[in-house]
């Protein structure tokens, strides 16, 4: 078993700059991270992109490599192609990493494992050709790799972010079919003033804007009954729009309306969590250190609720001052003196956060869709299934897994879980808090019986409760 | 073999390995992200599910969706969480001929 | 509102109950729990399983025998209510031995068990070769098994959502979310939950699983009921592979090989555990040595309702005449006889089964 003072699960902007500033400290730090190499998903592969993927996707983009870069230290240690499976009290993981399984344990234990973006049932979301516009951007920062004839879906400024960079490589994308409308944006200017504190962020949407305009890409907002078609693969795109149905032939489409808390491994060992309305999603409770109610876990970046790449890496370093508070290796003064800037900062970042999320809500017909739309991409699963599930008594996401699935195949409801909710929560009447979200056990992610049967270096130090 | 494909890759002058997927050939990237490659050389669907059949290929590119699965060594792994080497021999699951699953 | 029955427990032994009372024309209000609920019901291992139980009590072997044989009666009167189908396979299943010893250890209780039995306890030992005749996948180290041909398997998930649907669809009223604080009888029982909800009803059965602990005792029983941890394994959909169930490993009816189960005695604490998770992925592995390569999609921590002795209590209060305590840790296997034997129980019915064995007379007071 592996020992370090502070594990931190992730590689993105929050766990890289965490993993630093508590090496810097003097903490032994152990970074697991599914990736070949640091980055996370915001900054994938930044330390070996070409020159010319690094002009098409922007500075905002390599400046990660700073963040990745920090990394080589003596008291870090960086174990790539890690699969995290399971968390439990010690704080202890047990993980897969070059097809066998093998555990770690620390003083700390620091989840930053970002975001996922929110699930987006509309119909023919899991034919072929259809990706989340994440991926899209994925295959470009990793592989070099661009779509052609691509239309990009939903609403929220990567949508606008990816356009861009698509316009920059020459592969200008068919059209955005936006689902924000006017009235979003008339009630997002209600929140311009604070937007203004974090200007850099309004003005590179501006500048977005204008790139994609220059490149003639049409753009189609208050976009409403979106489905996609296709026999095998995605053929076509239609919605309405300004009162006019709309079909469009495309290769790929690209959804995307907003991102939400990676929130599985947190769960998995029971952080509590609470619904937020404005970016409707669970959000994990946490102090403003980023500690959680187990005094030994803590967590942050976007897996603590959305704030962006640069958010991130400021909650990795305050939590990891923290840390280094709690393990003696500074004094409370020291880390107040040294996290004083870090929440100054953070301020002004975060002060963009209440416009963009009204301008860009998630779209409604993705939040509560229509009976027919798979809800379940792993067990097929419908939005009228749950429905039939919530008159048949279910009242949380826990009864209807076991009355027809959903959230039991191997995405483990990564993908349906908050539609799960808002849907039950939707039909029952109760808030989202009340209803509930799946009880995430482990494996977070598969791992073969053969791995698993093969550990070696297991103990349990399990608190047996008193009855 | 190569497919036409919806993608378009910015570098092309790459070295090449050849791998099979679901029987046939493949000149793909060496080292590259596996769900990635596929898709560059023309490959959208990756599996056909075990509920309904239907066919299905990278959603998420991220580890997360579950939906890029394809059997490597009679294992089922993550196509975007894999690298392509020499000589891989990559079958679709829920086809046909991938009884020994 | 009055029923005839008042049912605490809305898994499949409450629900199993208030569909048998619904058949005969009987009114039901069931009460259940909310979404995070011990439920065994969601947990279990999905076997109809006859062999080894009642080793020391013949009339729980005997139950067990009368509950599997009416099981494909009772799923097909569900499913031509509700459409839903439980997937019950009774095609025979295996108790796996890695040696010989326990092998014959356990042919020589079985023995005596098949004649406390009067000779019905159909039984047959396969050594290795003839077993891999029946499962080609099993592994080397398996010295035999014991294929009994009474055992089989059903989706326990499927078996649930049809009872559900079931007993609404035969007029039943289910409440979900309730948790009850107060039963007092007067001319009829009155059931209060914290929410203020409040049924009335002329009989009461609490058939809550792990919650009767707490309640029984408000209602005169003395409900010596604990939990005890099972983790059980499922891995991803697969190919068929595995022809009949057995206590290691059975694969369910859309493809996933479901493994298990750890016996834990952890209080109530239904966590997972690496240990526990390893230890029951190689014995998988022995047995079915293919599985190795199979994916682990998911794995649960689940409370078993466990009596003293691990048989069912059935046993009207002494206290409170008309209310009934009926809890067991075989809910899937006994569901048949729940819907179609205990009515008449209930109801002290001519062909009411005589289930005095299982009274809470056997247990010594505290």
């Amino acid at each position: 078993m592996l020992e370090a003072d502070l594990l931190v699960l992730g590689a993105g902007p929050a766990g890289m700059a965490a993993a630093r500033t508590a090496a810097d400290a003097g903490l032994s730090v152990l970074l697991l991270d599914e990736q070949a190499r640091p980055g996370g998903q915001i900054y994938r592969d930044v330390g070996n992109v070409p020159e010319d993927r690094a002009q098409i996707l922007g500075s905002d983009y390599t400046k990660g490599r700073v963040l990745a870069e920090a990394l080589d230290h003596p008291m870090i240690r960086h174990l790539t192609g890690t699969t995290i499976w399971q968390i439990e009290a010690g704080p202890r993981v047990s993980f897969t990493r070059d097809g066998a399984a093998s555990s770690a344990k620390a003083k700390r234990l620091l989840i930053a494992t970002g975001a996922l973006e929110r699930p987006m049932p509309v119909p023919g979301w899991t034919l072929p050709g259809v990706m989340t516009a994440g991926a899209a951007q994925i295959l470009l920062k990793q592989s070099g790799l661009m779509c052609e004839r691509a239309v990009l879906a939903g609403s929220g400024p990567l949508l606008y972010l990816i356009a861009a960079q698509m316009c920059r490589a020459g592969t200008p994308p068919l059209a955005l079919v936006e689902t924000q409308t006017f009235a979003d944006r008339q009630a997002a200017l209600r929140h311009l003033t604070g937007a203004l504190r974090g200007w850099r962020l309004v003005a590179k949407g501006l500048g977005l804007l204008a790139e994609i305009r220059k490149a003639g890409v049409p753009r189609y907002t208050g976009a409403s009954a979106i489905a996609i078609e296709g026999k095998v693969q995605a053929e076509t795109i239609s919605f309405t729009s300004g009162g006019k149905r709309h079909n469009l032939e495309c290769a790929t489409v690209l959804l995307h309306h907003g991102v939400v808390p990676n929130t599985q491994a947190a769960r998995s060992i029971d952080v509590p969590h609470h619904w937020n309305e404005v970016q409707q999603c669970f959000v994990p409770e946490k102090d403003g250190w980023g500690r959680t109610q187990l005094p030994d876990v803590f967590i942050a970046g976007d897996g603590a609720g959305i704030g962006g790449a640069t958010a991130a890496q400021l909650q990795g370093r305050l939590a990891a001052l923290e840390i280094a508070c709690d393990l003696g290796k500074t004094t409370p003064a020291d880390r107040d003196r040294n996290a004083a800037p870090l929440k100054r900062q953070m301020e002004t970042e975060l002060a963009a956060r209440p416009f963009i999320d009204k301008a860009y809500p998630a779209f409604r017909e993705a939040l509560l869709p229509a009976d027919d739309t798979i809800v379940c991409r792993c067990e097929e699963v419908t939005a009228g299934d749950i429905r039939r599930y919530a008159g048949l008594g279910c009242l949380g996401p826990n009864q209807t897994k076991a009355f027809g699935r959903p959230g039991m195949g191997p995405c483990q409801g990564r993908y349906c879980g908050l539609t799960v909710t808002n849907l039950l929560a939707d039909e029952s009447r109760r808030s989202q808090d009340d209803t509930g979200y799946y009880r995430i056990r482990p494996p977070l992610k598969p791992v073969t019986l053969g791995e698993l049967a093969a550990m070696t270096d297991l103990e349990t130090d399990e608190q047996e409760p008193v009855t | 073999m190569k497919t036409a494909s919806p993608f378009r890759e910015l570098e092309t002058d790459v070295p090449r390995v050849r791998v099979r997927f679901a029987g046939k050939d493949l000149m793909l990237r060496d080292g590259g992200n596996l769900a990635a490659e596929l898709l560059a050389a023309g490959v959208l669907s990756f599996r056909q599910t075990p509920v309904s059949g239907a066919e299905r290929g990278p959603f998420c590119m991220m580890g997360a969706c579950f939906d890029c699965l394809v059997e490597i060594d009679g294992v089922t792994r993550q196509a975007c969480m894999s690298e392509v080497t020499a000589g891989m021999d990559i079958g679709m699951p829920g086809t046909e001929g991938d009884v020994d699953a | 509102m009055e029923s005839d029955y008042a049912i605490i427990g809305g898994g499949v032994v409450g629900l199993s109950v208030a569909w048998g009372l619904l058949q005969r024309g009987r009114s039901v209000t069931v009460l259940d729990g909310d979404d995070g609920s011990f439920r065994a019901s969601r947990g279990n291992f999905g076997l109809v399983w006859v062999q080894s139980k009642g080793m020391k009590q013949p009339a729980y072997a005997r139950w067990s025998q009368r509950s599997a044989a009416a099981w494909a009666d009772f799923t097909a009167t569900l499913q031509d209510a509700t459409g839903f189908d439980a997937a019950l396979e009774q095609n025979g299943g295996y108790d796996f031995h890695f040696s010989d010893e326990t092998l014959a250890k356990t042919v020589a209780q079985y023995e005596i068990l098949r004649e406390k039995l009067g000779g019905d306890y159909p039984y047959e030992i396969l050594g290795h070769n003839e077993l891999r005749r029946e499962e080609p996948e099993i592994g080397p180290k398996v010295a035999g098994a014991i294929l009994h041909h009474q055992d089989g398997h059903a989706n326990p998930l499927k078996l649930l959502r049809g009872l559900a649907a079931g007993v609404r669809g035969k007029g039943g009223t289910v409440l979900n979310g309730k948790t009850v604080d107060t039963v007092t009888r007067d001319s009829s029982f009155r059931i209060r939950c914290s929410d203020g909800t409040v049924v009335e009803a002329n009989k009461l059965v609490l058939a809550a699983g792990l919650g009767s602990a707490a309640l029984g005792p408000k209602l005169g029983f003395k409900a010596p009921i604990r939990p005890q941890r099972g983790q059980v394994l499922i891995t991803e959909k697969l190919p068929k592979i595995l022809n009949r169930p057995s206590l290691i490993a059975r694969q369910v009816d859309d493809g996933g090989i479901q493994i298990g189960a750890t016996n834990e005695e952890v209080g109530f604490n239904d966590k997972v555990t690496a240990k526990g998770l390893a230890g029951l992925a190689a014995e998988a592995i022995a047995a079915y040595p293919i599985l190795a390569k199979a994916q682990l999609v998911r794995s649960w921590g689940a409370l078993r309702v466990l009596s003293p002795d691990g048989l069912p209590i059935y046993q009207e209060s002494p206290e409170m005449p008309g209310a009934f305590l009926v809890t067991c840790h075989s809910g899937i296997t006994l569901a048949a006889a729940h819907a179609s034997f205990l009515p008449d129980w209930l109801e002290k019915t001519d062909t009411a089964p005589d289930l005095e064995v299982f009274s809470e007379d056997r247990f010594a007071l505290s």
